[in-house]
């Protein structure tokens, strides 16, 4: 494929893709080993009510307040699962549940009642995003990466994408050892002076910047996926965080790749005309990176587990 | 209209909805409450998610088998199958590798998922068969159901409550004590497995109503609201079913009176009602009761403290303790001691003074460690034992005043 084709159709996504893979995937390393997993599920959940009231309050669909009222329904949810779990002494795992699915029914319910007919704005939107459609109109080849006039017009997902990521790796490297020491021995990382409650709070808070940048690029079954496969998977191959790191953010630009290549070229190879979801595809390749590492991985089993358990 | 709703008097398509809702909504209620208490709720939705590809596939071999793709029972059947894979990869995953069940459940939801996408979108490709209409399972959908679909719904929910009945001892034990349920011979993995197959069934059969991602919500509101009122698991399991038999005619009565109320997010946030009038009302565990056992207890404490300051004429600055001694007759606004408050007054010092005693006796001991400072001392003590304690304190002798 020449230039002229690659640089407007498929490189902005591919890279919205990879971006919003790693930075989905790094602090999902630090929430598997936490046994928080699923956080990124309940968040992926909320955000739909997050952004229909930030519709409704604005009027019009435009990125920030979005952004906004996403991320504050992310909190409200987190704020809730909390006060429920407190309040009424519920498992953690059930009082989540009851929250996510609560506040996203509420979003349906006011989808449908406001007049949303006219905007781009809907459920399988939400899901599924819209990987595919984010492409560079300006660009006529490689030679646009130095023209600045055509780099003014990329879509405006790749420059937040972009900056999401770099604060997601700043977090990482920033508190590389009181997140390791946390993670690992919360009450030794406590008798050391280090605020557990505060960093796992931050934890959760940059979890939920990335999920709600990387929902608004390309939805949120690719958040739920690349929070927890990709790290799921690096876990089957070292026993080192530094190595899981790594190996996970190989997987998860490698499910990127794969996924948004196969969605967009591999019906073509088998004879069909058209495209499938870029995001569902990239959610199955992390899906079959994971499997194989389940059934191949060099540490795969529990350390200290019997073999035939 | 809400009224004529909650009395099926809005058409037959109202009327089989309202019905099927509540029969799917009590089988979800009990099915629930089994998975609530052995602490897995969060499985229940990666099963629901799981279902999509069956889902999918199920249509593109109808339509390749000639038909248009649209039996209800052909996709739910596809839906069950995929939902049981995904269980046994949630299950493999667990024990076979080093991930913990919340990891598992995330990977199994999220890669079924969005390979059901992929599915959903190769059949919007296709040029044969109605596909319009199938994402209507991500959220369900009630307009234009069928009677045949409103059957399927009736006689699912019937299996799945009779299953429940039969299986409801050995998985309550489960639930409970995993470990010794294995040590009375009981085959735990089955027993999980058939409560997850129960789970399954619930989530193929609502489908249709509140679609897979709401489906999850009806199986663990209604037996988290139960728990609030009952610490008895049988109760647990009735109340569940109750309460989500109730939220599904309930919420498809309201959606049913009003355009643009769908019906699945109505049931969620009329359980999700349910759940917070009981996190606040529902006594013993409730909120509201839980604050007046807080208030109660501090007020026996303030008029306790406050009697054995009046006994020892010693002056109260604490306003509260005023207030309740005030309140009670006990004492004056200025603080002094009324007849009674006097009266009760020399009793409470009495009794601390014979609860030191009995901390103090050997003989005592099971009796001494139920002193908490509040107790009164009649209720541990026959009055002969009393008796026995006032010699060794000696008689009375005056109130300082």
């Amino acid at each position: 494929m020449s230039g002229a084709e690659f640089v407007p159709i498929s490189l902005p996504p591919l890279l919205i893709g990879i971006f919003a893979a790693v930075a989905c995937a790094l602090p999902g390393n630090f929430l598997l080993l936490r046994r928080q997993a699923l956080i990124g599920d309940a968040i992926s959940h909320v955000v739909l009510p997050g952004i229909v009231v930030a519709f409704l309050v604005t009027g019009v669909i435009s990125t920030w307040p979005m952004m906004v009222g996403a991320a504050a329904a992310a909190i409200v949810a987190v704020v809730l699962i909390e006060a429920i779990r407190r309040l009424g002494r519920i498992e953690p795992g059930a009082a989540m549940g009851v929250v996510f699915t609560s506040m996203f029914a509420a979003g349906v319910l006011l989808l449908e009642q406001s007049d949303t007919s006219s905007v781009h704005l809907d459920v399988e939107h939400a899901l599924y995003g819209n990987l595919e459609s984010l492409i560079w109109l300006d660009a006529t080849g490689w030679a646009s990466l130095w023209d600045l006039d055509a780099l003014a017009h990329l879509p405006p997902e790749l420059p937040r994408m972009a900056i999401t990521l770099v604060v997601v790796a700043l977090f990482t490297t920033l508190f590389w050892r009181p997140l390791k020491l946390s993670t690992f021995d919360e009450g030794f990382a406590r008798t050391l002076g280090l605020r557990t409650d505060l960093l796992g709070l931050a934890l959760v808070i940059v979890a939920a910047v990335a999920a709600v940048a990387a929902f608004d690029a390309v939805g949120s079954i690719i958040v739920i996926a690349m929070f927890i496969c990709p790290p799921a998977a690096a876990r089957m191959m070292t026993n080192r965080l530094e190595h899981q790191v790594g190996w996970s953010v190989l997987f998860a630009v490698l499910s990127a790749v794969g996924g948004y290549v196969l969605a967009g070229y591999g019906p073509l190879w088998l004879g069909a005309q058209d495209a499938v979801s870029a995001a569902g595809m990239i959610a199955t390749i992390s899906g079959l990176i994971l499997a194989l590492t389940a059934l191949f991985g060099p540490c795969r089993a529990r350390s200290g587990a019997p073999q035939d358990a | 209209m809400i009224a004529d709703a909650l009395l099926l008097q809005l058409g037959y398509n109202a009327t089989l909805v309202a019905i099927g809702a509540t029969l799917l909504g009590l089988a979800a209620g009990a099915a629930g409450t089994f998975l609530f208490l052995r602490k897995r709720a969060l499985v229940s939705d990666a099963i629901s998610h799981a279902t999509l590809p069956g889902v999918g596939l199920a249509f593109i071999v109808m339509v390749a088998m000639g038909g248009d793709g649209r039996n209800l029972l052909g996709l739910l059947a596809g839906s069950a199958l995929s939902a049981w894979i995904g269980l046994l990869c949630l299950g493999w995953l667990v024990r076979r590798t080093r991930l913990a069940e919340d990891a598992a459940i995330g990977a199994v939801l999220s890669v079924f998922f969005g390979f059901g996408i992929v599915i959903l979108t190769v059949i919007q490709t296709m040029s044969s068969g109605r596909q319009a209409g199938l994402e209507s399972f991500l959220l369900g959908s009630t307009a234009g159901m069928l009677r045949a679909d409103a059957a399927i719904i009736a006689i699912g929910g019937a299996i799945i409550v009779a299953l429940i009945v039969l299986l409801r001892r050995p998985m309550t034990l489960v639930a409970f004590d995993a470990d010794f349920a294995v040590a009375q011979g009981l085959p735990v993995a089955r027993l999980d497995l058939a409560m997850m197959g129960l789970v399954m069934a619930v989530t193929v059969v609502g489908l249709k109503i509140v679609g897979l991602i709401l489906i999850v919500a009806l199986l663990i509101i209604p037996p988290v609201t139960a728990r609030f009122w009952s610490e008895r698991s049988d109760r647990v399991v009735l109340l569940s079913g109750l309460v989500g038999g109730l939220s599904g005619f309930v919420g498809a009565a309201v959606s049913a009176s009003a355009p643009n109320l769908p019906t699945g997010p109505i049931i969620v946030l009329v359980s999700f009602a349910f759940f917070v009038a009981s996190l606040l009302l529902a006594p013993g565990r409730g909120v509201l009761a839980e604050v007046l056992r807080h208030l109660r207890f501090r007020k026996r404490v303030h008029l306790r403290q406050g009697l054995l300051a009046l006994a020892q004429g010693q002056p109260i600055y604490e306003p509260l303790t005023l207030r309740l001694l005030r309140r009670a007759g006990l004492a004056r606004a200025d603080g002094v001691a009324t007849e009674t408050g006097r009266a009760r007054a020399a009793k409470a010092l009495r009794d601390e003074r014979r609860w030191q005693v009995v901390r103090g006796d050997q003989a005592y001991e099971a009796v001494a460690a139920l002193y908490d400072g509040l107790r009164d001392i009649e209720t541990v003590l026959t009055g002969d034992q009393i008796a026995e304690v006032d010699r060794v304190i000696g008689r009375p002798q005056g109130v300082p005043a």
